[in-house]
């Protein structure tokens, strides 16, 4: 199995405070990896760092056989990698078929032509086949973060990151979306999600990583990680987000 | 009877015309103008206060305060009056461009970076994660929402200079209002003034009004954030 990203020996800080320390991690082709772990313990700094929108200090990041470093080539890097955000970012101003086809036009060369139609395909692969024309402001958040996740498909990125992708969604829209990244993760897409939806984690991820105080604690298969966690912190998250 | 012979004289009024026509005619000319460079020469100067190199961004930081702490009528004094002595020699309508637009573009400058900066960050973090480039990511992305927030200041900041170019009167441009001052000393009679405050009025009201319907049309599309 061919790594699409290499983490080796990353540490992160903030002026004295050190946001991920040591972090070693790889995700393979093809391969779904779900981050959880409390809040603050440095899981979407993490995956924040693999497309740079944060600067990582020690340590390398790979993606293919290209460092991830600010450059000439940092853009093609990002190409390769897609986002999906929170707060899923839509450009309000521009209609959802134009959110998904303008940077497949813009940074791909893509004819407009071509780009609408695969925005088209895309609408209809995360339910959305309909609201082409509609605006952000027009969609319920769920169906924003589907339009997010074809926006972000639409550059054909070798691996998708997904930072809490749900957190901010009322919860009868969770479904929807979460619906979407199962469908992506079955067709073979490579992800790495940050996310507080252990259902999702145990169903659909190959690997899940155990975070805490900007550490991998612990990382294994969903079965024996929830099953039969190895580190006592780990124990006690699984504990106190299972059993309420 | 008095006042109306005096402040609204038809007769003056007609006479002084066609003067005033030619004076609207400049008074638009210097406007539309210094109004044009003044935009671009404010997004130029946002974005090198924003994102040049330091020494760049401190340099369009200087310029852009002092530029907005001279009063207009001194600059425009300045650059008519003072350059000739060091060989730069403006005619009175590049002096007055010179000045209206210079000053514009520093405020200018200061609206658009307002607006820029009231985009949320994850505007620009959802285009660089995409590898949009810098150009891309400010006119496909940051600009088109920058301008719906700058839309009410940047009018004020036009219909200012609009106004303003009643100072180029100062270094002998035949504008409207020094064609109206002008109408009033040939005949003795301030008419041509209140017809010149009207011209103005006629001048301004519809752009208000055109921008306000500008906004309105943007804003009913329901594009917010």
């Amino acid at each position: 199995m061919s790594s699409v990203i290499e983490i080796e020996h990353m540490s992160k800080f903030y002026g004295a405070f050190q946001a991920l320390d040591d972090i070693n991690l790889t995700v393979g082709q093809g391969e779904v990896v779900v981050i959880i772990g409390p809040s603050g313990s440095g899981k979407s700094t993490l995956i924040r760092c693999i497309n740079m929108l944060e600067q990582y200090h020690q340590g390398d990041i790979r993606v293919g056989d290209q460092r991830v470093e600010t450059g000439d080539k940092l853009a093609s890097i990002r190409c390769e990698v897609g986002m999906v955000f929170q707060n899923f970012n839509l450009y309000p101003h521009l209609s959802v078929l134009t959110n998904i086809a303008l940077a497949p036009i813009r940074v791909r060369g893509m004819a407009r032509r071509d780009a609408n139609k695969r925005a088209h395909l895309l609408l209809e692969k995360v339910g959305m086949a309909g609201h082409a024309q509609k605006y952000p402001s027009q969609l319920s958040g769920g169906q924003q973060q589907r339009v997010a996740i074809a926006r972000t498909m639409a550059m054909e990125p070798r691996v998708i990151l997904f930072d809490e992708p749900t957190s901010a969604l009322d919860p009868e829209m969770v479904g929807e979306v979460l619906d979407v990244m199962q469908n992506l993760a079955r067709s073979g897409v490579t992800m790495v999600v940050v996310t507080h939806e252990m259902g999702f984690a145990r169903k659909v991820a190959d690997r899940v990583v155990f975070m805490e105080n900007g550490r991998i604690i612990e990382q294994n298969n969903p079965h024996d990680f929830f099953t039969a966690p190895q580190e006592p912190r780990t124990h006690a998250f699984l504990q106190a987000v299972l059993h309420h | 009877m008095e006042l109306l012979q005096t402040f609204f004289n038809w007769g003056v009024f007609v006479d002084a015309l066609p003067m005033m026509l030619r004076g609207l005619k400049v008074t638009v000319m210097l406007g539309v103008v210094s109004i044009v460079l003044g935009l671009v020469g404010g997004l130029l100067l946002a974005m090198l206060r924003l994102y040049a190199y330091a020494p760049i961004r401190w340099l369009s930081r200087a310029f852009i305060d002092v530029l907005r702490s001279i009063p207009l009528l001194v600059l425009l004094v300045l650059i008519y009056y003072a350059l000739p002595f060091v060989g730069i020699r403006l005619s009175s309508f590049a002096a007055a461009v010179a000045a209206l637009s210079l000053v514009s573009s520093a405020y200018s400058a200061e609206i658009f970076r307002s607006g820029i900066e009231a985009i949320p960050r994850g505007q620009f973090e959802a285009a660089a994660s995409q590898g949009m480039s810098f150009f891309n990511t400010m006119r496909d992305v940051i600009l088109p929402q920058a301008m719906r927030i700058v839309m009410p200041p940047m009018t004020s900041n036009c219909i200012n200079v609009m106004k303003d170019t009643a100072l180029a009167s100062v270094v002998a441009m035949p504008d409207l209002l020094k064609q109206a001052t002008q109408a009033q000393a040939l005949s003795a009679n301030p008419t041509p003034l209140v017809g010149a405050a009207v011209m103005y009025l006629l001048l301004l009201l519809p752009f208000v009004h055109l921008v306000g319907w500008i906004e309105r049309r943007n804003g009913s599309g329901g594009k917010k954030a």
